[in-house]
């Protein structure tokens, strides 16, 4: 469809389109941001995102680097949630596995190979294991809609709960201590490599590393979303039974959607403890199990875009309100929630680039 | 007599087991059953029927009376919520689901600000009864009792009442049920207020063994969550089965092993039903059984 659009844009828009056609892999039905202005505002957004540590202090990238950690979290919810339709409440408990597996294998190996790159690798294949032996249960089980929810609630709410009965010297894993409802302490940093040749991360580095992953992840992601994987995903999304009387295994792919977002929740939860060196079981806890969903409710859960920024924007407004003493954060997400679901159910992205489309009748797709 | 003590001990957590899972899950399985809504906000709905519960009792009103309050309370609050919130979102279950989280939220900033960290609690009526080396608290078995009398009430509200033949005719099939003049979303609207109801006297009913806390209803909603899903879609009698599988597997966990290991087991269990049963216990009894 770009090329065709092209035509006529190329008198006036060449540069534009160029970049239109650079992307279009990235492109499809399901993708929000199909046109050449988005590309050359995701360039610069990029540019901005790679000189940003350049013009800030340490301080204010510390803090960004602690908001883009929870965008791999919302990202996962937006993958099984917005895409495949699947409402999984629990993907806290993937994110907290993950940064619990980052500490238990970083903390007794670092010093063996001097890294955490097998930490990190395992922080996404242990959340991602677990995710795939509760998703067969209830994949194939044939278990749906709200029933998933409530099971991924209660795993995250029981882990929540085991994690803090783990209070007491017995409770160590080799050298790393769970430490019950105070969490573990004293997770290393990202450092990668092994053997002889580590290289390990400092706060820019981690700011790099992250927005890689992020940026990365965002381009995998819409690659894989108009494909054809991507177009079962929303089919399943849409109308269940009639993708199953396509012939495909819906059981089977929601499992391995599951699986994978399961593993990047993990992911998150592995940057999260390594950026603080810290992780306890709140953060698989009810609060926590409800960021997420607001987040991503907020900003667009069909949207990746609306996941992301979203996460940042609610996430970064928490902290403000957080900081400034207000007992009244709760209130006021609760609230949006809410509201979010009555006037914009859709999200603010989605919304904001509908009737951006509709206003400049320029941009490609839905 | 320390078998015998031990006996009476596995079967008094698995009466009072009973008791809480029945008590504290009716109110969702109504809402869930009925109208295919979860409600998250099941457990401040629960916080609400106790603040109401213990703010009642400290100006000496007898406890009976204050739960029913309790119950009063939740349920003018759930008419609210599902005029002003929910009668918007019916199409979309999932929806709900969030809608109701975010309630969930603002109820319990709510009471924290209102209220602070925590709130007098009620005392514990009837004592404890003991045998020998038994002992137990005599409220815990009477709630086993009060379970069954609320089943008891519900079955007689939904099958001899007008309002009972419309709400299962709602359930069935909602659009014929339209145009044989039944008003569903009335329906749907005093289903709701039943069901804050009976989860207002639940919280009230638990005030007296806990502490009135802003978050009280989060360490209730795993048990509450887990008997709807194993029970499955028919109100009562899913509530009923499903109190009573788990209320055994979760006595013999906790007596053996630990309060956690009961926890656990709850949720092993329920996880292991929903594969063999995906409809719940209440749909293998009503199928195979022809119950």
């Amino acid at each position: 469809m770009s090329e065709k659009d092209g035509t006529i844009r190329d008198r006036i828009d060449p540069l534009g389109d160029r970049l239109g056609a650079a992307f279009s892999t990235f492109e499809g039905p399901h993708t929000f941001g199909n046109s050449p202005q988005f590309w050359s505002a995701f360039l610069l957004v990029i540019a901005f995102a790679a000189i940003y540590p350049l013009v800030t202090n340490s301080y204010a990238l510390l803090q960004t680097t602690g908001l883009l950690v929870w965008v791999f979290l919302s990202l996962s919810l937006t993958l099984i949630w917005g895409y495949a339709g699947i409402f999984s409440f629990g993907q806290t408990a993937f994110f907290g596995l993950g940064g619990y597996t980052f500490g238990v294998v970083g903390i007794n190996l670092v010093d063996i190979t001097g890294a955490t790159t097998v930490a990190l690798i395992a922080a996404v294949v242990v959340p991602a294991l677990f995710a795939a032996l509760l998703g067969y249960f209830m994949f194939y089980g044939r278990i749906s809609g709200v029933y998933v929810a409530i099971i991924t609630l209660a795993v995250t709410l029981i882990l929540a709960l085991l994690f803090s009965r783990t209070a007491g010297s017995e409770f160590a894993i080799g050298d790393a201590q769970l430490g019950g409802y105070n969490g573990m302490t004293g997770i290393p940093s990202i450092q990668l490599g092994g053997g002889p040749l580590v290289v390990e991360l400092g706060p820019s580095g981690m700011y790099y590393f992250i927005l890689i992953l992020l940026v990365g992840g965002y381009l995998l992601a819409r690659y894989v979303l108009q494909s054809d994987y991507g177009y079962i995903m929303i089919g399943i999304r849409e109308a269940q039974e009639r993708t199953e009387m396509f012939g495909y295994d819906i059981r089977r792919v929601k499992l391995q959607v599951f699986t994978v977002a399961g593993g990047i929740a993990g992911l998150s939860g592995a940057l999260y403890a390594s950026v603080g060196g810290f992780i306890s079981p709140p953060v698989m806890g009810l609060a926590f199990a409800a960021l997420p969903v607001i987040w991503v409710t907020v900003g667009g859960r069909e949207a990746l875009l609306g996941a992301i920024l979203g996460t940042l924007g609610l996430r970064a407004l928490e902290n403000d309100l957080a900081a400034s003493g207000s007992e009244f954060a709760t209130l006021f997400l609760g609230g949006l929630l809410m509201i979010a679901v009555l006037v914009i159910p859709d999200g603010v992205i989605p919304t904001a680039l509908r009737l951006w489309n509709k206003y400049t009748e320029r941009g490609v797709g839905e | 007599m320390s078998l015998l003590s031990s006996t009476l001990d596995l079967l008094t957590v698995i009466i009072s087991g009973f008791g809480s899972l029945v008590i504290v899950s009716l109110g969702l399985a109504i809402i869930f059953g009925m109208m295919e809504i979860i409600n998250l906000a099941h457990g401040e709905f629960m916080m609400v029927g106790a603040y109401a519960t213990a703010i009642a009792y400290t100006e000496g009103i007898p406890l009976i009376v204050c739960v029913l309050l309790g119950g009063v309370a939740a349920g003018v609050m759930g008419l609210v919520v599902e005029r002003l919130v929910l009668q918007h979102l019916y199409e979309r279950p999932v929806d709900s689901m969030v809608a109701t989280w975010g309630l969930s939220l603002v109820l319990i900033q709510s009471v924290l600000i209102v209220f602070g960290p925590n709130f007098a609690g009620v005392d514990t009526p009837f004592g404890t009864v003991s045998y020998g080396a038994y002992s137990a608290s005599a409220y815990q078995l009477v709630l086993g009792g009060v379970a069954v009398a609320m089943l008891g009430v519900l079955y007689l509200i939904f099958h001899y009442t007008e309002y009972g033949l419309h709400a299962r005719a709602t359930m069935q099939d909602a659009e014929s049920a339209r145009s044989l003049g039944i008003d569903t979303s009335r329906v749907y609207m005093v289903t709701f207020f039943i069901g804050s109801v009976v989860t207002g006297i639940a919280g009230g009913l638990f005030a007296p063994v806990i502490s009135i806390v802003p978050t009280l209803g989060s360490s209730f909603i795993i048990e509450a969550f887990v008997t709807v899903i194993v029970g499955g879609a028919s109100v009562l009698l899913g509530v009923a089965s499903g109190g009573i599988s788990l209320s055994v597997i979760n006595g013999v966990a906790a007596q053996g092993v630990g309060a956690l290991a009961g926890r656990v087991a709850l949720l092993l269990t329920a996880i292991l039903i929903i594969r063999i049963y995906p409809d719940g216990l209440s749909d293998y009894l009503e199928g195979r059984l022809g119950w």
